[in-house]
């Protein structure tokens, strides 16, 4: 039982990373109809940036672990961001009336693009996060022993969920992201400025998934040019499983991957364990293929 | 002869009952009309036919078989062919391609055949071709058999529908709105077609909202609103059914 | 003659030759891009012809190759002997995995063919039957023999595969222009009108895999034989993103414009070799700047010829 609660808590852990990374592939989606294959490379990004910021400004020793880490989240943010809405600008905004393959092997060229950037400015090898920044003691929690950083993990997704919720729903940009997501050309009508909607857009997404990289290089405490790859795999499977395109989707979706893989490696295998998302993606496809959140549309005729 | 029998057809989206068991017969070689106002239900009367929606409950016979539950291209197979109410042809092909692939279903040559080129495989080819040209000549198409089909124009897309439609010998033609987007010239074209498709034969069941077609071209007409049938009979008797005036004019009920 | 057709045959013609002026490394490469060329032909079927995304090709490739593996080092069958085993085996597989998910929309697809190769290389690395060699794969596979004559050094293997490769754009071409080969067509432009006109979609779509995995699992044969080794890591998702992208950038549907694609995608790299670092991120840019300014590819399909000249009514000529 123990064990099962570990491997519970490790999964909602990971799975928060899934989550914030699976919420830039859905809100793309929802907006542009595309599959942003970049957007595993902007959490690599994130990762590095993080890395950079960390050892260049010395920021732990000056101001205390807490507050350094929140300045370096939104510090990697905001560059991710930046990063993000250049390469709509750039990759995606000329594609907008061209077939959707098109915009998918631009986003292909895009990610390869990122990734050997990253090769040629850092290096090909893994690069370490200094490794005594974090408290690496355990919280006793109903008997059970959890590690505290794993607990920060969690909360720290939450609390950014939280936020873009909170963002998407109740705010008027929120509603004008939503109202785009239906119907482009409604939304327009409307009066809301689809162009600054898809920008901002690629601003929020990049930014979770920016944030979500430097997560990883802090709990992990290893980095590498081509992690974005799994991780975005994993993110837009869960996207996908919660139904693309369908922000709780995502969040749920990336909880329940993170779990389910967890569970799988500890009770099935761990080596197949990145076989163990794809088998559920696949199972869940056939049998509800907009997946769990994801609403049915009957095709017109 | 019936050639056709719905019987007691329903089918809802969500809450909405889009046809509401809605029974009607199409005797062979004649042309039936489908009419009634804007959402009423007809398009979808024509997917439950077609087989691209399937519905809750009730029954399609076409020649004796029920044609509920069957794939769209098993019911082509079987003799009912379609044109659609917003048209899809196939735009970035040619004319002549878009009619090919109303014979493939007459057509058995498969991916081996084809590789190999068997004698059988090419006469066929060749056999598809004429008949295809012989369709876009029928409805006066054949002088653009190399443009492309989005390079058509409106009345011409509709033609070259119906042109796909009956290069897969259908017993049923089944119009969605074949004078939707023509003028006046193309339309008198339109009704001439529709006699010619009865000549060879060919059953016609349409829907129309140009009232002056369907009273000249139909033999009988089945009237529907919200989903239901409200009257079925002769043109003139249509014409002249209180319930069908009030379905269209509307009656002040306060 | 059009003068595409006058360039097709130039190509035609001088490629025999090219082992005379190449050396080894370069024949090598040539060898490199002609099975490059066909995968990325077998692909196109699925992906140029019915429209299907699918990026997860080097499935198919790998149980091709593994197929020849196992049976040449377990039983010492001559590999091309286990060329039709390896390319029905991808095929049967292709026909189960595809089957249930064959109706998937577009993005749907997509992803469900990345899981699936995915699923398909940690099996291999797994070592799934005990028989795959787990991560380090399977070694010490024949080279290939035609009438007792052995294939070895490049310049031989450069006519097997490129033999193969004009045996396949020969039949590929075929398939093209046949009912079968419109039919894709047709599912790819819309698939609701094809099933309205009469074309089984399902089916069809089914058919277009199998065939496209039938290829791909031959063309495994002939790479295990060319490398004597084969592992895992030689059928990753970044195989399937090239061939992928050869079809899309040399135009999907398009034969030549697919054996283009592979010449420019796997080719030209080696011209800049000396560039190393930098080659993949100018390939990452280019793959953007040419969606952008010629999303069509380098050589869309252009219109059928249809020899009716017959058939034309005496007005109706041009």
């Amino acid at each position: 039982m123990e064990e099962f609660f570990q491997q519970l808590t490790n999964g909602l852990a990971v799975g928060g990373i899934y989550a914030l990374i699976a919420l830039g592939y859905t809100m793309v989606y929802g907006v542009m109809k595309l599959i942003n294959f970049a957007h595993g490379d902007l959490f690599t990004i994130g990762a590095y940036l993080g890395l950079t910021l960390l050892v260049s400004m010395g920021l732990f020793d000056k101001i205390g672990p807490l507050p350094a880490v929140i300045l370096l989240a939104v510090m990697v943010m905001i560059l991710v961001a930046i990063i993000g809405a250049m390469l709509e600008r750039v990759a995606y905004r000329p594609l907008r009336q061209s077939p959707r393959l098109s915009a998918v092997v631009s986003a292909l060229g895009a990610s390869i693009f990122f990734q050997n950037a990253i090769m040629a400015i850092y290096s090909p090898k893994f690069l370490v996060y200094p490794h005594d920044i974090l408290p690496k003691s355990a919280v006793n929690i109903l008997g059970l022993d959890i590690p505290i950083m794993r607990i920060i993990l969690f909360m720290s997704s939450v609390v950014l969920m939280a936020a873009l919720y909170f963002f998407i729903q109740k705010t008027k940009i929120g509603t004008a992201i939503r109202a785009a997501a239906i119907d482009q050309g409604a939304a327009k009508l409307m009066g809301i400025n689809v162009d600054r909607v898809i920008m901002l857009v690629f601003c929020i997404g990049p930014a979770l998934g920016g944030a979500a990289g430097l997560m990883v290089g802090l709990y992990y405490g290893q980095i590498n040019f081509n992690m974005g790859w799994m991780f975005g795999l994993k993110a837009f499977t869960a996207a996908i499983l919660g139904g693309i395109g369908n922000i709780p989707g995502a969040m749920v979706g990336g909880l329940l991957l993170g779990v389910i893989e967890a569970l799988g490696a500890a009770y099935i295998s761990i080596a197949w364990k990145d076989a163990i998302a794809f088998c559920v993606l696949i199972l869940i496809l056939i049998v509800r293929p907009t997946g769990l959140l994801g609403e049915r549309v009957a095709e017109k005729v | 002869m019936t050639l056709l029998s719905i019987d007691n057809l329903s089918k809802s989206f969500g809450g909405l009952m889009a046809v509401n068991e809605v029974s009607f017969d199409v005797e062979a070689g004649s042309i039936v009309g489908l009419i009634g106002p804007n959402g009423a239900g007809k398009t979808t009367v024509f997917n439950l036919i077609t087989g691209n929606y399937q519905p809750n409950t009730g029954t399609a016979l076409f020649d004796g078989q029920n044609l509920v539950g069957l794939p769209t291209h098993t019911i082509v197979e079987r003799g009912i062919a379609r044109t659609f109410q917003t048209i899809r042809l196939f735009q970035n092909m040619s004319v002549l391609e878009n009619v090919l692939a109303g014979g493939h279903c007459r057509m058995h040559a498969g991916a081996l055949a084809a590789m190999l080129r068997t004698p059988t495989q090419r006469r066929e080819e060749q056999e598809s071709l004429r008949l295809a040209m012989a369709e876009l000549e029928f409805v006066g198409l054949s002088n653009e058999w190399q443009n492309k089909a989005k390079n058509l124009s409106y009345g011409n897309q509709r033609l070259l529908e119906i042109a796909r439609a009956l290069a897969s010998k259908p017993k049923l033609i089944v119009l969605d709105e074949p004078a939707g987007g023509m003028n006046d010239q193309e339309t008198q074209d339109l009704i001439r077609l529709i006699r010619c498709i009865q000549d060879r034969g060919i059953t016609v069941l349409l829907i129309e909202h140009d009232m002056g077609l369907v009273m000249r071209v139909c033999s009988s007409l089945v009237v529907l609103e919200h989903g239901a049938k409200i009257a079925s009979g002769t043109p003139a008797e249509i014409q002249a059914n209180p319930r069908v005036i009030e379905a269209y004019l509307g009656v002040d009920s306060e | 003659m059009k003068p595409s057709t006058l360039i097709y045959a130039a190509f035609a013609l001088a490629m025999p030759f090219c082992p005379i002026f190449l050396n080894a490394y370069w024949t090598d490469v040539f060898n490199n891009v002609g099975l490059y060329a066909i995968l990325a032909l077998s692909l196109n079927v699925i992906l140029g012809h019915a429209g299907l995304f699918h990026m997860g090709h080097a499935a198919f490739y790998a149980i091709g190759a593994y197929t020849t593996a196992i049976i040449n080092t377990s039983y010492g069958i001559p590999v091309l002997w286990t060329m039709p085993l390896a390319g029905i085996l991808a095929g049967i597989f292709a026909l189960i995995v595809a089957r249930p998910i064959i109706h998937l929309r577009g993005d749907y697809l997509l992803i469900v063919t990345i899981g699936i190769v995915e699923i398909v290389r940690i099996a291999l690395i797994n070592n799934v039957f005990d028989i795959t060699g787990g991560a380090n794969g399977i070694f010490g596979i024949s080279r290939p023999t035609i009438f007792g004559y052995r294939i070895s050094k490049p310049d031989q293997f450069f006519y097997l595969i490129w033999g193969f490769a004009a045996i396949s754009i020969f039949l590929l071409l075929r398939l093209e222009h046949s009912r079968f080969g419109r039919a894709l067509m047709y599912i790819k432009e819309d698939e609701v009108a094809a099933g309205g006109s009469g074309i089984n979609v399902a089916q069809h779509k089914l058919t277009a895999f199998v065939i496209g995995a039938v290829w791909a699992g031959m063309c495994g044969t002939i790479y295990a034989s060319k490398m004597t080794i084969i592992a895992p890591e030689s059928f990753s998702f970044a195989e399937s993103v090239i061939l992928f992208t050869i079809v899309i950038l040399g135009g999907s549907g398009s034969i030549p414009g697919v054996i283009l694609g592979a010449f420019l995608l796997v080719g030209l790299p080696e011209v800049f070799r000396g560039l190393a670092e930098y080659r993949m991120l100018v390939f990452g840019a280019a793959m953007v700047l040419m969606m952008i300014f010629r999303n069509q590819g380098l050589l869309p399909p252009g219109p059928k010829n249809y020899d009716i000249t017959s058939l034309l009514p005496a007005g109706g000529r041009k």
